[in-house]
């Protein structure tokens, strides 16, 4: 896909809102004047403030998860410092950590494009390629857009849907992102219609404010197709670093949606993502997911087979370097008879990363002749990093067939050695060995991320001998 | 080209090799021939620099160069081909995606796509490979014949100045036999050398044998002519075992 790019920094746009900076500073905690005004800002329907408010409310009561990696670095009474729309982007190149910068460079992406993925400010102008696949997707009636125009345009949709699949309620991170939401996509896929180009949101996440508490809401209809890809495999840099956006995908009957995100935060973030899909009748979602960056993660997207023969594909990958924590997963829960689920997951941990595999699947009462089956593979690349692998099954309906593959590996010595007797430099050998072993993953996902995955895996073993 | 003086290895606390010497000329073909467990594949993966092994005495040197101070694939850049007795399946490598790495490595220069494409088809078909195999994962899968075929697969793309094939013969049937000793047989030339671990001398038939070593015990008791395969095949090992 051509991209274009439009250098010039809007700066009337940022001087504006630098100005609202200081009205935060004093408050500790989230506070309803802060919804209020966010609310204001992103003028809202009134509804949506009362939403955001309920949110706020439900934030309050509800504790941080007692389980799964430390975030207690998190500091929650100073939440307001994350939530601050805007207010930390960082619009100087020179203030981008030297890291991220040789990143880019070693992934060989175009200045232009680098200023825009860190967040500079440059705007990546997507309008011109998007309006000219936007004018073929709206004669078929499909809907493509960012979710603030979504509340304006199909305020109806987005009223019946939002925050249904993920109510506020479900952990803190959900209701925080309840009340301070920003930004994200939205799309709607009329019954029976086939979108044949994958969409993209590949920089849509970089529009001011959006990024950090972005919303997906995506929508196919019976019998409807669709691709859609999210969000980027550079490293997007913020300065603040919490990272609580929330993907709810409805797929109707006899719909497929393939959903494919590869997320590669910066080393500073706290990554709590919710991605849901609620799949009816003879339906199908596929997720393809990548995590590379990020301090701590916690991602498990979770598919509710709602629909007699509902399927899910769940294709993962995550890799946790020195200082990172990447807890990922998926969840399926079986509610409805002959559902099935395929889950295949890779994790690497080097460099005294961490990478944990956590999964439930539940099969409820109503369930009969459920089929899951799930195989989870890691491989640790040096005797200070760890993998775990938690996998709980819940069984309660009849005649499930359910079967889990796990493995927690290194490098075989011996497939080395066998590359280097071919010619094949030790380094290189080992890189060959660990993009094999994702590589079931890699050929799940769009050229351009497999390619950029590969570049990344590449980073990460750099130095690594 | 090779020449191997006075070889004492360790595996651990084992001795395996004990005073080993061979020395292998420029277009010359040479079998060895030993019992199980005597250390013919140790001192192939000696001779590779495999890490396992550590070398207590003596030299190897390969066209002068002593080959002890250098990296398993730099021994391999120099022309060393080691065809593996039990090769190592890697999953998620392609085989014509590791052996264009491979032969790119060792040449030193881009090689394109679709002309190596067309390269690795030839020769698979020679070798009666189906073509589907070149997409599939390095040896994941493959009967032992196949991987055996694999392997001198990639003796002919990488084509060395020293082929070492450990038992490349073993666990195949007649036909696939055949095929091999007629891969090693076009591989060989004036210009470059073999050996040849065997334990049935059907891979010879369309070879040169220059030489033939019995191999006891962590070194060679016997060196002769191409008689000594057949000598061994008639009598087995026992009477060399008085000369050790
Ligand atoms: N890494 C190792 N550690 C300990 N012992 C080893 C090691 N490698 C080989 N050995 C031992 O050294 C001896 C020689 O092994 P090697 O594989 O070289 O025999 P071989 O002559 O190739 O036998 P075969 O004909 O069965 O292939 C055997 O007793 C074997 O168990
Ligand atoms: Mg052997």
């Amino acid at each position: 896909m051509k991209k274009n790019y439009i250098q010039d920094i809007e700066r009337a746009l940022y001087d504006v809102r630098d100005e609202d900076k200081s009205i935060y500073k004093s408050d500790a905690g989230l506070t309803e004047e802060i919804i209020r005004d966010i609310s204001a800002r992103k003028k809202d329907p009134p509804w949506m403030l009362e939403f955001r408010l309920k949110s706020l409310e439900v934030y309050k009561k509800i504790e941080l998860p007692i389980w799964g990696p430390d975030i207690s670095e998190l500091n929650m009474n100073e939440i307001v410092t994350y939530v601050k729309p805007n207010a930390k982007q960082v619009n100087d190149w020179s203030q981008v950590p030297e890291e991220i910068k040789k990143t880019f460079d070693r992934l060989g992406i175009p200045d232009a494009e680098k200023k825009s993925l860190a967040g500079v400010g440059a705007q990546y102008d997507s309008e011109v390629v998007y309006h000219s696949i936007k004018k073929r997707l709206t004669d078929q009636g499909v809907v493509y857009t960012d979710m603030e125009t979504a509340l304006v345009e199909h305020e109806d949709i987005v009223r019946e849907y939002f925050m249904t699949l993920v109510p506020p309620k479900d952990h803190k991170f959900a209701a925080l992102h309840g009340a301070v939401w920003s930004g994200g996509s939205f799309v709607y896929v009329p019954a029976g219609v086939d979108v044949k180009i994958p969409l993209q949101s590949y920089f849509r996440l970089n529009a001011a404010g959006a990024g950090q508490f972005e919303h997906t809401l995506i929508i196919v209809e019976p019998g409807a197709k669709l691709h859609f890809i999210e969000g980027c495999s550079a490293p997007r840099y913020n300065v603040t670093n919490l990272h609580a956006g929330c993907v709810e995908l409805f797929v109707k009957e006899g719909a497929r949606l393939r959903y494919s995100t590869i997320e590669n935060w910066s080393r500073n973030m706290m990554n709590l993502n919710t991605k849901r899909a609620l799949v009816e009748k003879n339906a199908l979602v596929e997720w393809v997911s990548g995590s590379f960056g990020s301090h701590v993660s916690m991602l498990y997207p979770c598919s509710v087979l709602h629909g007699e023969g509902a399927r899910c594909e769940f294709t993962g990958v995550t890799f946790a370097g020195k200082g990172q924590n990447l807890d990922t997963g998926a969840i399926v829960i079986h509610a409805a008879a002959k559902t099935s689920a395929n889950i295949n997951t890779r994790t690497i941990s080097k460099s005294g990363g961490a990478a944990t595999y956590r999964s439930a699947v539940k099969v409820t009462k109503n369930a009969p002749f459920a089929k899951c089956s799930v195989n989870c593979e890691s491989l640790m690349l040096d005797d200070k990093s760890r993998s775990d692998t938690l996998p709980v099954m819940d069984i309660e309906g009849d005649e499930a067939d359910i079967g889990h593959e796990a493995k927690i590996g290194r490098i075989s010595e011996e497939a080395v050695f066998y590359l280097m007797a071919r010619g094949i430099s030790e380094e290189e050998a080992r890189a060959m060995i660990v993009r094999g072993f994702v590589e079931p993953i890699a050929k799940e996902l769009p050229l351009e991320y497999a390619v950029e995955m590969n570049n990344l895996i590449n980073l990460e073993l750099e130095g690594q001998l | 080209m090779l020449e191997i003086k006075n070889l004492y290895v360790k595996a651990g606390e084992k001795e395996i090799l004990r005073g080993l010497n061979l020395s292998v000329g420029k277009g010359e073909v040479h079998v060895i021939l030993g019992p199980n467990g005597s250390g013919k594949s140790t001192l192939m993966n000696v001779i590779m620099g495999h890490p396992k092994y550590e070398i207590t005495s003596g030299e190897i040197f390969f066209e002068g160069e002593d080959l002890t101070a250098l990296k398993t694939f730099e021994r391999a850049r120099r022309g060393i081909f080691l065809s593996f007795q039990t090769p190592e399946e890697i999953p998620g490598i392609t085989v014509e995606n590791m052996l264009r790495t491979a032969k790119q490595a060792i040449s030193g220069e881009k090689i394109k796509i679709l002309q190596f494409r067309k390269e690795l088809r030839a020769i698979m078909s020679e070798l009666k490979i189906n073509p589907e195999y070149a997409s599939r994962y390095m040896n994941v899968g493959f009967s032992g014949g196949e991987k055996k075929r694999n392997e001198i697969l990639q003796l002919l793309v990488l084509n060395p100045k020293l082929a070492l094939l450990d038992e490349t013969d073993s666990g195949l049937d007649v036909d696939a036999v055949e095929i091999v000793s007629g891969g090693v047989a076009k591989f060989h030339n004036e210009n470059n050398s073999c050996v040849i671990i065997t334990h049935n001398a059907q891979i010879l038939k369309h070879l040169p044998v220059n030489r033939a070593h019995i191999f006891l015990s962590g070194r060679i008791v016997k060196s002769g002519g191409a008689e000594l395969v057949s000598e061994v095949s008639e009598h087995g090992y026992a009477p060399y075992e008085v000369e050790s």
